[in-house]
């Protein structure tokens, strides 16, 4: 609610506050064009289809014009492992000269000049994927060039004033450029699923659904929590195998071809595994290590092990006192 | 994370409960530390709502904004908060004793000695997560600049008296929290995380109640299958029943509970508003006050679980004793303290919004001397950890077979015994690197002569060292007593020095060179205005969220 | 980018490849106008991109003994004592004559007993002792602690890329001018504690001393070495397009310069292919079947053992202009590099067993600045379960994939691209961080996609 109220002010009286933050930010000395100078073009249409097309359009005349346009969510469309997907812009500005910028409006702060390095990261990305589609759009005007610095709008400190900064997006749009053409189209993953599965939530049970999910593979980690609804069942099944991964992809690193906890546990403690493999010397010697450094603190009565046998009388008493208290 | 930590949580995985990381508690634990239980406003980036703050476990004191938006409130709240955290402070600033300090003479440049108070001890401050380690910055960025109507009659909206100090103190310590090994203010989940391996991943261990679940899970219930609960379970109204220890809370708290009372206290109060001093107007007062009750009770019922976690979590870590060189780190944290009292006390205006470059580079590289300092004093604390750096080759430990006198080729000889050692260990050793023991407690160090493999068969040779000792034997041609090693001690040597040299000095803020920009304000690239306003108010709007 | 590279050939970069190109007037160009910027300009600083090879060395040589001979003694900053050392050596080297000062630390072994036999180096812990020489060499370190001195008028910063903004910040008041010379692929200086606090900030201690010199002063001119003189022409389209993207250079030599032979022919395993694939491309990739290996794969170690042991078994010859006939490839001719030091440990003592000795193992980190005829590098990601931002670091590959005058060979697991594919690259953004380029992730696909074009796998 905030973040649209913030976006619907930045954009107020035809854009003159965000014409205002653009001139500051990218045209060095030239002062930003009147109100009435900037046109703000109609792009509303019926479906994608005509949404995509009216916003070429608006686009070819406003270059064509030489003028200033502020383009207020714009429909661009981009092929994505082989179909079309519709992207839409908080804005895109086409500058006198021609040039196109993509402006991000978000609703996290920019407090003294900084902002949250996570979510300007997800900005640059998402700003990346607008210039290669506008790039597509500009491939047929005359005249047109896309801006690889995008103009990137949050609220100022604690107000919702806008403060506005320049993000260059050159990288992003390399690693875009390399993933997208990378991407494996869906004819072929939708190939490779059994026959029948659909996913089509108006037509099938629960109990399909499930059996739909269990058969497509899972690549879970713990970073699929905060971006992914399936992660919980997704987690469960990785749980269930013993994948190490569900103690974070770090982990990985050094256990080689180990993939289980069972499978390292077993290596680490001599059940199993091959001592000339380097993963398995390591994991001995780590296993040794640390039961040694146990052992030395347990004889010297450190209550470390006794907290979590639930046997270390300190910890056991304080775990009675406090359980009922620890969650509703 | 080491192969030794892995370990731990594989078998924490196994074995159903949380493993140790540590054999001894790294941190300082107060004996009356501050908890703060903040929480914010989903969708107004920070705006706070509600917290639980105190030093008394069974009577936090409850403060929340029946209304995130209403500035008044909202200062209400931030005043109240310095009413509640202040106090705490100055009991602990007015215990001092002498202590001397190494300062540079302005008039003849030379390092002396002079006598300054030190704070006997230090407030600690003590909050669920590290997202609440941020908040408390934000919470300082966002009132040290404020003006009280006080300092300027003409302010728009006048802060409560106390606020702008709470500002400095709140940004002091969030700054200290970036200091590794410093323990004046500490999340508990940093706490916690650091004393034992869950079987579950860093990033659900950011989760107390999970986090809590694995260490000490309720009787009969594992610890994996108590996490579980503490993450998912929710009751009949499809509430939490272990809510997230905050700043932000759970959306369907936010929708279901919370959303509705706001408006309940809304309409209460524009009802109030209307009836003025009608005759109605003391029954809408009555339906304000309660609507603010509920308020209050939605917000103390999923703030309390958190509150009753961080002193659960907290009984569980004084448990471990405290490690032998952790006084040393807290010294330093109380002379962060006493400093930043007598900052204040000398009334220097609330630290910039911006470091200048000397500053930066001054806390940076004491940040990493701090840092270097905490890995080699957790090492030498703790055999877990030390363990750890055997694993990676940056220790050994060894027993004597065999010492042999030698001397310095000076012209007085000064005693260089070489000392052989047998280890099972694997140092990354060349000729020449020192190494590290220590004796009564001060380090004493030894060079690498050789591995003694060329001279005997190769099985038997191999982790047989030569070391050749260095230093700290006394000044006679004759070692002290006690200062050489005798056949069949065991060492623990180390390959990294146990004590930490200070950097460089920098030059002064004032004498900043043209690489990088010239003394404070002097860059051309700042704007006169902006060096005006180092120190002023943020400006201020109708839809502020802070 | 300033007048040199502006006049220069080489900003149309190498994909031009004009027959008129000639690499020694357009490197002669450079260094002619970086001198009288250094010497005769008006700026208190002169900043010089060098890429790998281009003759950083051989400026910093030049520069110093210019500004000596026009009587305006000089500090030099480096950033490791073995930087400082060779020099020293050099500059002793070239002018004998030339009265140069070591100024080393308090430690044992300060400085490499070499320069003892060098009559006119002076060597001191004070830099008092070394007041009035032409020329003063340091590190970085050891000048933070100097004080009390007059300050130089002159100072020459060498590689200022690898050095961080807060060591910059505690010499530069010994100097009132400074040449600052490095090379912006190669690994950047890091913190072990966080710094993003400061991200953004001009003055960020913990960002490249570069990068703040320019935030500060952007009117200083800054050149670029537009040609390598190490790379062969196989090599410097791959390393300008992965690592240079927007600062192209060349190679100073053509296609048909440089030569690798054999005199003995292929037995064809998987080494002798490779090797001759790299003899005849100056690339090879060596492909390990795709598994998940510890970071010592015992597999992939002895496979870049192998095929440093048939490169000096099959007598390995290189022809190049230095000399008219072709040269043995000697074990000290050879490099072989890792991404981490366990991995290095592994490789000596594979190396050791097959009977070879005197070939240069070491990490990335270890191998910055040196040359060899031919590398063999196991690939930072071979083998591994995940990708991290270590291991796609993109100075690290960069470092490995350009130390050759000949050859590299790159030892590998199938299964990268994939590998990459399921880590993409997420990295934060600072407001306000100049972007280094290019992205770690891509420039790992791209130097994959080129390296895969000279694909020998381990079974024929």
């Amino acid at each position: 609610m905030r973040g649209n109220a913030f976006e619907a002010k930045v954009k107020a009286d035809g854009g003159t506050e965000l014409m205002r933050l653009l001139s500051e930010r990218l045209s060095g000395q030239s002062p930003p064009p009147a109100s009435g100078e900037v046109l703000v073009p109609d792009l509303s249409a019926a479906g994608p289809e005509g949404r995509t097309a009216r916003t070429a359009l608006a686009l070819r005349e406003a270059t064509e014009a030489r003028a200033w346009a502020l383009l207020d969510h714009p429909l661009l469309a981009l092929e994505v492992a082989g179909s079309p997907a519709y992207l839409e812009p908080d804005a895109v500005v086409v500058r006198p000269d021609g040039r196109w910028t993509v402006v991000e409006i978000k609703s996290f702060p920019m407090i003294d000049g900084s902002a949250d390095a996570a979510k300007v990261g997800a900005a640059a990305r998402q700003a990346a994927v607008y210039v290669l589609a506008l790039e597509r759009v500009a491939l047929h005007t005359a005249g047109a060039e896309v801006a690889d610095r995008v103009l990137l709008v949050c609220p100022k400190d604690f107000s919702n004033l806008p403060a506005a900064s320049v993000v260059d997006v050159r990288k992003q749009l390399s690693v875009t450029r390399r993933q997208l053409a990378r991407l494996t189209r869906i004819e072929d993953i939708a190939a490779g699923l059994p026959e029948g599965t659909t996913f089509d939530l108006g037509h099938c049970s629960g109990e399909e659904l499930t059996a739909a999910v269990e058969s497509v593979a899972a690549a879970y980690a713990p970073e699929c929590l905060s971006a992914c609804e399936l992660a919980f069942h997704c987690r469960h099944r990785a749980r269930a195998e013993g994948a190490v991964e569900t103690l974070g992809r770090g982990v990985r690193g050094e256990l080689g071809g180990l993939t289980t906890v069972g499978a390292v546990l077993a290596a680490a403690h001599g059940g199993a595994g091959d001592p000339a493999d380097p993963t398995v010397s390591a994991l001995r010697r780590a296993a040794a290590l640390r039961a040694e450094a146990l052992a030395a603190a347990g004889a010297s009565g450190a209550p470390a092990d006794g907290a979590v046998d639930g046997s270390g009388p300190a910890v056991s008493a304080i775990g009675s006192a406090n359980e009922a208290v620890t969650c509703r | 994370m080491s192969l030794i930590s892995t370990l731990a949580r594989l078998e924490a995985v196994e074995s159903g409960r949380a493993r140790p990381l540590a054999t001894v508690r790294h941190r300082r634990i107060s004996d009356e530390p501050l908890v703060l239980v903040p929480l914010t406003t989903a969708g107004e980036a920070g705006a706070p709502l509600g917290a639980l703050v105190g030093t008394d476990r069974d009577a936090p004191r409850l403060l929340t904004v029946a209304q995130p938006r209403d500035r008044d409130l909202r200062f209400a709240f931030l005043g109240e908060l310095a009413e509640a955290v202040l106090p705490y402070l100055d009991t602990y600033a007015e215990v001092i004793e002498p202590a001397e300090r190494n300062e540079t003479d302005p008039e003849t440049g030379k390092r002396v000695k002079v006598e300054v108070e030190l704070c006997v001890d230090a407030p600690q401050l003590i909050v669920p997560s590290r997202p609440g380690i941020d908040f408390v910055r934000l919470l300082g960025r966002s009132m040290r600049f404020r003006r009280t109507a006080e300092d300027d009659p003409d302010t728009p909206y006048p802060a409560p008296p106390r606020v702008p100090l709470l500002g400095r103190w709140l940004t002091h310590y969030g700054e200290r929290a970036r200091v590794p090994g410093s323990s004046l203010l500490l999340a508990a989940t940093d706490l916690l995380n650091r004393h034992w391996a869950t079987g579950q991943s860093s990033l659900e261990d950011q989760h107390l109640g999970a986090l809590l679940a694995w260490i000490d899970p309720p009787e009969g219930v594992s610890g994996a299958e108590a996490a579980l609960r503490a993450e998912l379970d929710r009751d009949r109204g499809g509430q939490l029943r272990c809510p997230p220890a905050g700043p932000a809370t759970d959306p369907a708290f936010d929708n279901r509970l919370l959303a509705p009372a706001i408006e309940g206290y809304d309409r209460a109060r524009q009802a109030l508003a209307a009836a003025e001093d009608g005759p109605g107007a003391e029954e809408q007062l009555a339906r304000l006050s309660a609507a603010e009750r509920d308020i209050r009770e939605l917000l103390a019922g999923v703030m309390r679980p958190t509150w009753d976690a961080v002193w659960h979590g907290l009984d569980l870590l004084r448990a471990l004793p405290e490690g032998e060189r952790v006084a040393d780190r807290w010294t330093r944290d109380r002379w962060s303290f006493t400093g930043h009292r007598d900052r204040v006390r000398a009334g220097e205006p609330p630290q910039p919004r911006l470091d200048d470059a000397v500053t930066a580079a001054q806390k940076l590289a004491s940040r990493e001397t701090a840092q270097a300092q905490l890995e080699a004093q957790e090492a030498l604390d703790d055999p877990l950890v030390f363990a750890g750096r055997r694993l990676s080759g940056e220790a050994f430990l060894s027993e004597v077979t065999e010492v042999v006198m030698a001397y310095s080729e000076s012209k007085r000889p000064s005693p260089r015994p070489l000392v052989t050692v047998r280890t099972d260990d694997r140092p990354h050793l060349e000729a020449g690197t020192k190494v590290f023991r220590s004796l009564d407690g001060k380090p004493q160090s030894a060079e690498f002569v050789r591995s003694s493999a060329e001279d005997a068969d190769d099985n038997d040779a191999d982790g047989v060292l030569v070391l050749r000792l260095t230093d700290r034997m006394g000044r006679g041609k004759e070692p002290a007593p006690g200062s050489v090693p005798e056949k069949g001690d065991r060492i623990a040597w180390t390959l990294f020095e146990h004590d930490q040299r200070g950097g460089p000095k920098l030059p002064d803020p004032e004498e900043t060179p043209w690489t990088h920009g010239g003394p404070p304000g002097a860059d051309d690239a700042t704007p006169p205005h902006a060096r005006a306003e180092a120190h002023a108010p943020d400006p201020v709007t109708e839809e502020d969220f802070l | 980018m300033t007048d040199t590279t502006a006049s220069s050939p080489a900003t149309s970069g190498p994909a031009t490849g004009r027959a008129a190109f000639d690499p020694g007037a357009a490197a002669a160009r450079a260094t002619d106008a970086i001198l009288r910027d250094t010497l005769h300009g008006t700026h208190r600083g002169v900043v010089v991109d060098s890429p790998p090879g281009a003759g950083k060395s051989t400026l910093v040589v030049r520069a110093a003994r210019e500004l000596a001979a026009a009587g305006r003694p000089l500090m030099v900053v480096a950033q490791t004592n073995a930087q400082v050392d060779d020099l020293v050596a050099r500059l002793a080297e070239k002018d004998p004559e030339l009265p140069v000062g070591r100024l080393h630390s308090n430690d044992p072994d300060p400085y490499d007993k070499a320069l003892d036999a060098l009559p006119n180096v002076r060597k001191s812990a004070k830099a008092a002792d070394l007041a009035g020489l032409d020329v003063v060499i340091s590190t970085a370190a050891k000048w933070a602690h100097v004080q009390g001195v007059e300050p130089w008028r002159h100072a020459i910063v060498d590689e200022a890329y690898q050095m961080r903004s807060d060591a910059l910040l505690a010499v530069a008041g010994l100097f009132e001018r400074a040449l600052f010379v490095g090379d912006p692929g190669q690994l950047d200086p890091f913190s072990v504690v966080g710094a993003d606090q400061w991200a953004g900030l001009s003055y960020d201690p913990s960002a490249s001393a570069v990068s703040t010199l320019l935030a500060h002063n952007p009117e200083l001119p800054q050149h670029r070495l537009p040609v390598s003189w190490r790379l062969p022409a196989s090599a410097a389209p791959l390393v300008s397009d992965a690592f240079y993207p927007y600062t192209p250079f060349r190679s100073g030599t053509g296609h048909g310069d440089r030569g690798l032979t054999f005199g003995v022919p292929s037995d064809g395993s998987g080494p002798d292919r490779v090797l001759d694939e790299a003899a005849a491309s100056g690339w090879g990739l060596l492909e390990l079947p795709a598994r998940r290996t510890p970071r010592t794969d015992p597999e992939a170690v002895r496979a870049v053992a192998l095929v440093v042991r048939r490169m000096l078994d099959r007598g390995g010859a290189a022809t190049s202009e230095r000399s008219p006939g072709p040269v043995p490839v000697t074990a000290d001719r050879i490099a072989v590099g890792t991404a981490h030091r366990d991995q290095a440990a592994a490789v000596r003592a594979a190396l050791a067993e097959l009977g070879v000795s005197g070939v240069a193992v070491d990490t990335a980190n270890r191998l910055q600045g040196r040359e060899f005829d031919v590398t063999v590098v196991l690939h930072p990601l071979s083998g591994r379960p995940d990708a991290t931002a270590f291991h796609l670091e993109t100075g690290r590959l960069c470092v490995l994939a350009s130390r050759h005058r000949h050859a590299c060979v790159v030892v590998c697991r199938a299964g990268v691209a994939e590998l990459l594919d399921e880590h993409p690259s997420t990295e934060p953004v600072r407001l306000g961080v100049t972007v280094k380029f290019p992205d770690g992730w891509e420039a790992n696909h791209s130097v994959l996609a080129r390296l895969s074009e000279h694909r020998v796998s381990w079974q024929p």
